[in-house]
């Protein structure tokens, strides 16, 4: 079984949901990073979301935008973040990663190379931002062909037909975008949030996630009752910007702790769970 | 006769183009497709766009022959498809008017676009002026400051400047600001993008629209020269006034010539020479060439006309140069300056820079052919956007 479904299996298990933190490769420097993703897991992160900086991320807010210059301020690239994902894992056998990027960095890679150095340095999901399930169909066999789960997003302007489309091709988890506009927005609203989410369990077997605009406990407390996992980004990556490097892993330590224990404290309705059957 | 009928129904071009946006703009797209498809065959509309490119716009525009300029290079005669003439200076305007008619037609009250130069950002201030729409402009914040009149320009027309400070600060970053604006006031408001690039249909509409001049080309050139052109010049950044001349000529066997910015030189880093140096990849919506490291990240170009700067190239170009119906070739910062004063020299008429990478070719194309042979140059836009540049070039201060 893989790192993600084992993850989700236990989490269903303890009657818990994910908290899926995402970070910038490279932000605030390449040499941070692989202390960062275990702050990241000791304070209580269970799957990691890392972002491949890109010059032109055309889906993200100002505060994913200014990590991603950092980031490329120091040249990280792909083959970088991989070589981050292999380190980590020397002593981290378990917790997911996930790869989360636009489709350049990939295609100047190639399919076959990426995907394979991927499975080697273990890479347990990706999610390109840029290839929505129409584009993907050869994408997605060569991440199936390695065991990586190709993740997708839907959105609440996704109609019925698509998410059919993403049902048949994602693995892993799906990634719910829990509002209109780019990351870092600041409003969710939790009421069509449920409402949507509602609508999408009856076609989409696997865990959802969801992101965009959480911004604080209270938010992800009230996203964990209705969903698997919730996903935290700019909020991370604004509190990486505004600390002194020295107190970069304290602070974000201190911030994914505090959602954590929100999370828990959420009391999920058990028709929201996923079933242990479809993991 | 084979005949051209691309894109297919996802918006390819052979492998090019498509549709390669985060999920929250799909639905977007989607509903614009249907709308423009609904639109495209629609005679009420069709004739709303020919009144208002007659009257408002003022064309036809004519085809001129360069003749002393064609005597002094000595060889095939050029001839010029005055784009130039179009209110406020350039073919932008065909496009930017028949997006806005769209987006009234699609009820939507705000028209944002992108600009680099800034041509583009005032045909649709312009249009959104003529409409009564609440219009915003992103510009990369060093565009802004090089292109000062322009700014001014669409701040009289009543538009919003809002200047891009990220990336590279240039066209492309505003290209991803005006996306971003869209993905998030998608309900009230229509995107115009500016050229033949984006994610589909914009590829194929934008096209369409430009697609006027290639027809009234054809026209023009039985009536006034019983004959079609030898060859079609035309400059290529995004490509949509080249796209505009060549379309309705593709089933035909005329030679077809896109020309790029070459900058300092195409063996330089300095240049924005696309479909010459670059590597297929995904950027703003589409698979094209593009301008990129080996890690695959986008990187700077340079033009001296900051029309041609710009890092991709539309994704029907990239199909029609590996299919070979057109060709393409860069001309130099050097070679363009030179065209553009001996237009201004032989002929009265003030190129845009643009524009003046097309003639370049053009001189250097007629002397190795026979008098009788004709070039048909798009002269796409006029030049008075860029005395403060080439008074540079040629160390004036004003």
């Amino acid at each position: 079984m893989s790192r993600i479904s084992t993850l989700f299996g236990k989490l269903l298990q303890n009657r818990r949901k994910a908290l899926i933190p995402f970070i910038t490769a490279g932000d605030p420097e390449p040499g941070m990073m692989v202390p960062l993703m275990h702050e990241l897991v000791q304070a209580g992160a269970d799957v990691i979301e890392l972002g491949v900086p890109f010059s032109d991320p055309m889906a993200d807010g100002p505060t994913i935008q200014r990590s991603s210059e950092r980031a490329l301020k120091h040249r990280v690239s792909l083959q970088d973040v991989l070589a981050m994902v292999e380190e980590f894992r020397e002593s981290d056998s378990s917790t997911p990663v996930v790869l989360m990027g636009y489709a350049n960095p990939v295609e100047a890679m190639g399919y076959d190379a990426f995907t394979a150095r991927a499975k080697a340095c273990g890479v347990d999901g990706v999610l390109i931002v840029d290839y929505p399930p129409e584009e993907s169909v050869e994408w997605v066999e060569y991440l199936k062909r390695q065991n990586i789960a190709p993740i997708f997003l839907l959105s609440p302007t996704t109609p019925q037909r698509r998410v059919e489309r993403v049902a048949s091709l994602a693995e892993g988890y799906v990634y719910y975008v829990s509002l209109k506009g780019v990351t870092g927005s600041l409003h969710l609203d939790l009421h069509d949030v449920a409402e949507k989410l509602d609508g999408l369990r009856s076609r989409i077997s696997i865990p959802i996630g969801v992101g965009f605009g959480i911004r604080d406990g209270a938010t992800a407390r009230a996203v964990a009752e209705l969903a698997d996992a919730v996903v935290v980004g700019s909020r991370i990556i604004e509190e990486i910007e505004r600390s002194p490097k020295a107190e970069v892993l304290t602070n974000v330590h201190r911030l994914v702790k505090s959602l954590r224990i929100a999370i828990d404290a959420a009391s999920p309705a058990p028709s929201a769970a996923v079933k242990l059957t479809h993991l | 006769m084979k005949v051209y009928d691309l894109p297919d129904s996802h918006g390819h071009f052979g492998p090019y183009g498509g549709i390669f946006v985060a999920e929250t703009l799909i639905s977007a797209l989607e509903d614009l497709r249907i709308q423009y498809e609904r639109y495209r065959s629609d005679a009420d509309f069709q004739a709303e766009f020919a009144h208002e490119l007659k009257h408002y716009v003022g064309r036809p525009t004519p085809i001129y022959h360069a003749k002393r300029w064609s005597a002094q290079l000595g060889g095939a005669q050029i001839l010029l498809k005055r784009e130039d003439l179009n209110h406020t200076g350039a073919h932008k305007i065909n496009n930017a008017m028949g997006q806005a008619l769209l987006a009234r037609r699609m009820g939507k009250s705000r028209v944002i676009a992108e600009t680099g130069a800034g041509q583009h950002g005032v045909a649709t201030a312009t249009v959104a002026a003529r409409y009564g729409m609440e219009c915003v402009i992103y510009m990369g914040s060093v565009d802004v400051e090089r292109q000062a009149a322009n700014v001014y320009r669409m701040k009289l027309l009543g538009a919003e400047v809002i200047p891009v400070e990220s990336g590279s600060r240039t066209l492309k970053d505003a290209l991803n600001e005006a996306m971003r604006d869209w993905v998030t006031n998608v309900a009230d408001t229509f995107y115009i993008i500016g050229t033949v690039a984006g994610p589909h249909p914009y590829p194929m509409m934008v096209r369409d629209f430009q697609a006027i001049i290639g027809r009234e080309a054809i026209t023009q050139m039985q009536e006034d020269y019983g004959r079609q052109p030898d060859a079609l010049i035309a400059c290529v950044g995004g490509g949509s006034n080249a796209i505009g001349l060549f379309y309705p000529y593709l089933d035909s066997s005329i030679r077809m010539i896109g020309v790029e910015a070459a900058g300092h030189g195409v063996e330089t880093d300095q240049h924005a020479a696309t479909l010459t140096k670059g590597r297929p990849g995904v950027l703003h919506g589409n698979r094209t060439y593009l301008i990129q490291d080996e890690n695959g990240q986008i990187v700077e170009t340079h033009s001296i006309s900051a029309g041609l700067d710009y890092p991709g190239v539309g994704p029907e170009h990239a199909w029609l140069k590996d299919s070979g119906r057109a060709e393409y070739f860069g001309i130099t910062d050097e070679q363009a300056l030179e065209a553009f004063h001996a237009l201004c020299h032989y002929e009265g008429i003030i190129p845009a820079l643009e524009s003046s990478h097309a003639l370049a070719y053009a001189a250097r194309l007629a002397p190795a052919l026979t008098s009788d042979k004709l070039l048909l140059v798009n002269l796409s836009g006029r030049g008075d956007k860029d005395m403060p540049t080439v008074a540079r070039a040629s160390h004036i201060t004003f």
